[in-house]
């Protein structure tokens, strides 16, 4: 068997080619779908794969899709190609190399939902993406793989690309929705949530672009056979950006359970001068930080897994931190960037990342005293649970992770020697 | 009737609607919880994240659908294990509630400490001290001090403007959008929005002109911070030393609630004054609302042109001396008639009525609509609430402009078609309530076949149908590009469809004036004959009585040779006070009290604000006394006697009095010093709703057949048609004392289709002569899509004295030089 799943370019290069994709049994699932199969059980296949997403939250799929509303038409289907968490880098990959997979992923998920329409939504600096996909797609027009009656039924489906503008926050997939419809990008109140009222308030499915394109592997092979991979709380592959202080830094597609043992040290080379491992931020700048012992080294990961040590996969973005890198220099790049890309909607992340960003300069700038540490701390828990929307939240927690877990990075100091 | 559920909030059972936002559940409980994004009127934003509380939900049973009970036999609850905002979630059976636990406070305390970081705290120099919901909550729920280093402070921009009327004030504005949706869902003009994100975010104006709305006034009460006030209320004064009187609005026909905030001014000379006006909420007529023009156009009351004592022969004189005089002109005049205007109280109307009848002369109401004498018949009655029309109903707009000529109509009318009502707009150009507004027709027609709208209306089957179908039918009519006969037989054969489609005489159902003047209506009602030119009277009569009219300033009449002789009675020194013989003074109505009777058939009292102006009178007192010398015996003390009056001699006002006009109505939502940061500081209503009138005897009768006399003027190849239209913001000299509203007045202008420009050979901005039958005026010139080609716009009361529709030539002004 063939070592990828996803990232399938990396064995067959030319597969970006309609023709080769085609070669390789390319949408082959999409017309056995359209032809031989209804909507529901496509979506019942997905459902039994234990497919979950992997876009952050890790909500299982299938049942993401049976929730769509049927009461209201037309539906939609979202493919979330906004890829904006510092240190993830793996939707690029994909789409890049193996377009047509996920393209075919998008094709059955708009068949299994009911949506004659699906938008990509691409992050604004993927703008060559964006383009590359519309060739694509009107490769796809061309072969008569997507349009009008699709393999002689009655399904049709066009698919079209939307940039946006450079916002952290449209990857939410509400504020990505109201981006979609030419919207200022801030998160939606939830519920409803976009099965009930998405796209233009009709309902919507917004899948990341990984979670796509496992999709046609599991309606060509089974839920049985993609179970056969993973962990019973994670089957399957998961591709894994790893970044920071490693020697062999990238993607790297493996099956759930391995162990950032393996993750760092088999794949990713081990640690840049061989230094000893300090940190690991499984999921980018949204992290609790991990403080690395070897239970943590050795856990097979999987979404439920890292809870125990109060973190999360996430997108599986992992940075790894070594010993020459102070939490608190971590901590301000983390706030820095929350403080940037919070929309001001909620007033808790709006003026708490503010604040949290002139405490963070002020402990690196003057000295960590003990009282401004402690407000930090404050400020970061006055935040948690009370924002409109996810990111309020994630700009919390490499700070308190970061103040509780590593405490002997936040010792007062008079300004002497602050490593970074 | 949707289902009711009822929940426990800080231990009190509640039972409210299915669908109920919990905030309201717990206002409805007399349970505040605190906000400042949320507002009753507007959709939820979920923003400001102060209305956090704890709610624990009954676990159900999958299998059983039944609640799991403990121990105790009660209902097992889950709490999602963090706050959540009470203004977006819905209530639920069996939800218990706690707005006031620990938790909850400590997340309101932690969003007011937030919100403080930012905010520079000037109070002691900010409007909204002393009414501000975030003054208020903080120290309801804030922290006693903030942990924030004063020197992090974001420091913004004090002194934005956003258009004439509203500044913005940066570092007070808390960004929690209620400016932005009222504007966006309400009115349905997304003329504000947030620039930049996070921290910077910032409101802005994005319409040309910068906030183009004439309800812009109404953000400054909804805004919970001091970030909006007024061009006109500005660092004018504290809230705790206004005084608050009950009074209506005179701009138009509407007859929005308002209150008169006034106090004692050094720079008006130690005169007690109006500072400012707000809404007053009457949910059957305006909302917490008002439009621009009632909220600034007040100046006039104060105007250094106010009439303080009577006159004759052009010098100040006695009070006695001019009636003495004014009735001997009356007297020994053979051919006299009295002329009044909308801008009268009922009262006023009603004794001018008893002068006339007395004297034998004619009473004519003033206007350039006519019609009245259906809406009389066939208008709203008892119990009618425009705010009932929705899904199933239908509104038909004819030949108005509602946004400029009625702007709370306009926002009723669109709310209802938010709500689902059918809405069928007849009009020779796009209006703004056809571009903002779902669910809606148009019929199309060109200005000159104002004759055939019903007629068309009633061939265009899908319009038809829905005018059938209507459960509720309410129709608005108005005069674009019509005089007063068309206008008159346009109303009645709005009426004769009220009839057709069985709509007639039914609550919630019937014909609606567009009148220029808050009560307009209640002089056709009391018998008042429509006139309009009055030129030919000039002509023919040896003695006018003239009551709140200036047909010289108008332009509209021009002396030759013969002259009348002429009783001016008015508060304001006009062109037409300066032809007098004798010159009655009137006071100003926000000096007196009285009644008004608005479009809707709606009787509704206003109560005295400011002291009388110098030896100013009540209307009907000068009358009173003008009669007592004529021989005639009329009640010149007691607004409320003469209403009793009425009230015995119009069936329609029967059963009414002014206690009863008094009277209110609980509403929804709450208002008042305690909810300033629920609703917003539209102030309560405790001095009268109002009553509509009931149906007359006439009002089953069937409607003459309509007979349009086809006197109207078309467009026509190679000439141009002038129309004159209503602007909200005129030149008439009510409106001009008020400075702050020039911008919104400009100049003098005529509006043409770029196609019709092209071909006059002028373009935007330029200055053209008009030339008209014998007359010509100067404008400038503007261009806008939606006039008609051949056509020119001109608003009326700007200076360009177009009375009714006419040919005309264009010519660059430049060039005539
Ligand atoms: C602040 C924020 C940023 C997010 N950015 C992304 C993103 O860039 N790509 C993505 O797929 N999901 C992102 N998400 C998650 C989406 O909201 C959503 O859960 C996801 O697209 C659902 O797809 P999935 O079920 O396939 O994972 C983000 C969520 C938040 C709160
Ligand atoms: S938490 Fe931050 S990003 Fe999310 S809605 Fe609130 S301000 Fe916007
Ligand atoms: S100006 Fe006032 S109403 Fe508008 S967002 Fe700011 S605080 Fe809210
Ligand atoms: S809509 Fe009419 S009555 Fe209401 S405030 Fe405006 S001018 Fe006055
Ligand atoms: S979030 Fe509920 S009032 Fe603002």
């Amino acid at each position: 068997m063939s070592q990828y799943l996803l990232l399938r370019h990396r064995e067959i290069p030319e597969i970006s080619r309609l023709e080769v994709y085609r070669q390789h049994g390319g949408f082959e699932a999409f017309q056995k779908a359209v032809t031989t199969m209804t909507p529901d059980q496509v979506t019942e296949v997905v459902k039994a794969s234990g497919l979950r997403g992997r876009g952050g939250a890790g909500f299982p799929t299938g049942l993401k899709w049976s929730f769509m509303d049927r009461k209201s038409w037309p539906h939609y289907v979202v493919a979330n190609a906004d890829e904006s968490e510092p240190g993830t880098f793996k939707d690029r990959e994909i789409m890049e190399g193996n377009p047509f997979q996920f393209l075919e992923g998008v094709a059955i998920a708009s068949y299994a939902v009911g949506a004659q329409r699906a938008y990509i939504y691409i992050r604004g600096e993927y703008q060559h993406i964006a383009r590359w996909l519309d060739e694509k797609i009107a490769e796809m027009e061309a072969a008569g793989l997507l349009g009008e009656k699709l393999f002689g039924t009655d399904y049709s489906l066009r698919i079209y690309t939307h940039l946006g503008a450079g916002a952290y926050i449209c990857g939410e997939e509400t504020a990505l929705l109201e981006s979609l419809e030419g919207k200022r990008g801030q998160p939606r109140v939830r519920p409803p949530f976009p099965p009930t009222f998405g796209l233009y308030g009709k309902p919507t499915v917004v899948n990341n672009v990984e979670t796509l394109t496992n999709v046609p592997l599991i309606v060509q092979n089974g839920a049985e056979w993609y179970r056969r991979m993973g962990t019973p709380d994670a089957p399957g592959v998961k591709i894994f950006s790893l970044s920071g202080r490693v020697k062999r830094p990238g993607n790297y597609e493996l099956p759930f359970g391995l162990t950032f043992r393996q993750l760092i040290y088999e794949y990713g080379g081990g640690i840049l001068d061989d230094r000893p491992i300090k940190a690991i931020m499984p999921a980018g700048a949204s992290s609790s930080l991990l403080r690395v012992d070897d239970r943590v080294l050795d856990t097979p990961l999987d979404y439920v897994a890292l809870r125990q040590f109060g973190s999360d996969l996430g997108s599986a973005s992992v940075i790894v931190i070594d010993d020459t890198v102070s939490i608190d220099w971590v901590i301000q790049k983390t706030i820095r960037f929350f403080k940037h890309e919070s929309c001001g909607k909620c007033t808790p992340c709006r003026e708490g990342t503010y604040w949290m960003k002139h405490l963070i300069d002020r402990i690196r700038e003057d000295g960590k005293e003990e009282k401004q540490v402690k407000l930090l701390l404050d400020v970061a828990r006055q935040i948690q649970g009370k924002c409109l929307c996810a990111l309020g939240e994630f700009s919390t927690m490499a700070v308190v992770s970061g103040i509780e877990r590593f405490p002997e990075d936040f010792r007062e100091t008079v300004l002497e020697g602050v490593p970074g | 009737m949707s289902k009711m559920v009822t929940l426990t909030i800080d231990g009190i059972k509640v039972t409210v609607p299915e669908g109920t936002l919990l905030v309201d559940a717990a206002r409805q409980a007399g349970i505040h919880i605190p906000v400042f994004c949320y507002h009753p009127k507007l959709e939820p934003a979920g923003m400001c994240r102060m209305c956090l509380v704890e709610i624990g939900r009954p676990m159900i049973d999958r299998n059983t659908g039944q609640p799991i009970l403990d121990e105790n036999g009660q209902p097992k609850l889950q709490f999602l294990g963090k706050l959540e905002t009470a203004c977006t979630n819905t209530v639920s059976e069996g939800m218990v509630v706690f707005t006031q636990s620990e938790k909850a406070r400590q997340g309101q305390k932690a969003t007011v400490e937030f919100l403080l970081t930012s905010h520079p705290l000037d109070c002691p120099i900010c409007d909204k001290g002393g009414e501000c919901p975030l003054q208020d909550l903080t120290m309801a729920y804030g922290p006693a001090q903030s942990r924030f280093e004063y020197e992090d402070k974001i420091h913004l921009a004090k002194h934005v403007p956003l258009g004439d009327l509203i500044y913005l004030d940066r570092e007070r504005c808390i960004l929690c959008s209620r400016c932005i949706r009222f504007q966006a869902e309400l009115v349905g003009e997304a003329v504000l929005t947030f620039d930049e994100r996070g921290r910077s975010s910032q409101i802005v104006t994005v319409s040309d002109p910068p906030f183009d709305s004439v309800f812009s006034g109404n953000t400054t009460d909804i805004c919970p911070v001091g970030a909006l006030t007024t061009a006109d209320f500005r660092f004018g004064a504290r809230p705790w030393e206004l005084k608050a009187a009950a009074s209506i609005c005179s701009q138009c026909a509407v007859g929005c609630n308002i209150v008169y905030n006034t106090r004692r001014e050094a720079r008006s000379d130690g005169r007690i004054v109006i500072k400012r006006v707000l809404p007053r909420q009457n949910e059957e007529v305006n909302d917490l609302w008002i439009c621009d023009k009632g909220r600034f156009g007040y100046h006039y009351t104060e105007s250094r042109a106010r009439l303080t004592a009577p006159r004759a022969e052009g010098r100040p004189v006695s009070w006695e001396q001019a009636l003495q005089k004014a009735a001997e002109g009356l007297r020994s005049a053979s051919q006299k008639a009295l002329i009044a205007s909308g801008r009268l109280s009922n009262e006023d109307l009603y004794t001018l009525k008893r002068l006339a009848d007395h004297l034998q002369m004619p009473a004519y109401l003033y206007t350039p609509i006519g019609g009245g004498e259906w809406v009389r018949r066939y208008g709203l009655s008892t119990g009618s609430d425009l705010s009932a029309l929705g899904k199933g109903d239908a509104i038909l707009v004819v030949a108005s402009d509602l946004y400029e000529e009625a702007p709370l109509w306009y926002l009723r009318v669109r709310q209802a078609a938010e709500r689902g009502a059918a809405l069928i707009i007849a009009h020779p150009r796009t209006t703004r309530l056809e571009r903002q507004a779902p669910h809606q027709y148009v019929l199309r027609y060109a200005y000159g076949d104002e004759g055939e709208i019903i007629e068309r209306l009633r061939r265009e089957a899908k319009i038809a149908q829905t005018l059938h179908e209507a459960r509720n039918l309410v129709i608005f009519f108005g005069n674009e590009g019509m005089g007063l006969e068309q206008s008159e037989s346009l109303a009645a054969a709005c009426a004769d469809l009220l009839v057709e489609t069985g709509h007639a005489g039914r609550i919630h159902n019937g014909l609606i004036g567009v009148w220029p003047h808050p009560n307009a209506q209640g002089a056709w009602e009391l018998g008042f004959q429509p006139i309009f030119d009055l030129q030919p009277l000039f002509e023919t009569m040896d003695a006018l009585y003239l009551v709140a009219l200036d047909p010289f300033g108008d332009g509209w009449v021009r002396q030759n040779g013969r002259k009348p002789f002429l009783i001016v009675q008015d508060i304001l020194e006009t062109a037409t006070v300066r032809q007098a013989d004798v010159v009655l003074a009137a006071c100003a109505y926000t000096e007196r009290e009285g009644t008004f009777t608005s479009g809707e058939r709606r009787v509704q009292r206003y109560y005295p604000a400011v002291p009388r102006y110098g030896d100013s009178r009540p209307d009907f007192a000068i009358t009173a006394a003008l009669g007592a010398k004529l021989g005639l015996n009329l009640e010149a003390q007691s607004a409320a006697r003469l209403f009793q009056e009425i009230a015995g001699a119009f069936p329609a006002f029967k059963g009414l009095d002014y206690a009863r006009l008094a009277e209110t109505r609980p509403q929804w939502p709450p208002t008042g010093r305690a909810d300033y940061p629920f609703s917003g500081t539209a102030q309560p209503n405790t001095q009268g709703m109002g009553k509509i009138l009931s149906a007359v005897a006439e009002g089953t009768m069937t409607p003459l057949p309509p007979t349009m006399q086809k006197e109207s003027l078309r467009p026509e190849e190679g000439t141009l048609l002038l129309v004159p239209i209503h602007r909200l913001f005129d030149a008439g000299s009510l409106l001009t004392p008020s400075a702050l509203l020039h911008g919104r007045i400009g100049a003098p202008h005529i509006i043409l289709h770029p196609k019709t420009a092209q071909e006059a050979g002028v373009t935007a901005g330029e200055k053209v002569l008009i030339e008209w039958e014998d007359r010509q005026a100067e404008a400038l010139v503007k261009v806008e899509e939606h006039v008609p080609v051949g056509v020119g716009l001109v608003p009326r009361s700007m200076g360009i004295p177009l009375s009714r529709a006419a040919r005309a030539r264009l010519h660059l002004a430049e060039r005539v030089r």
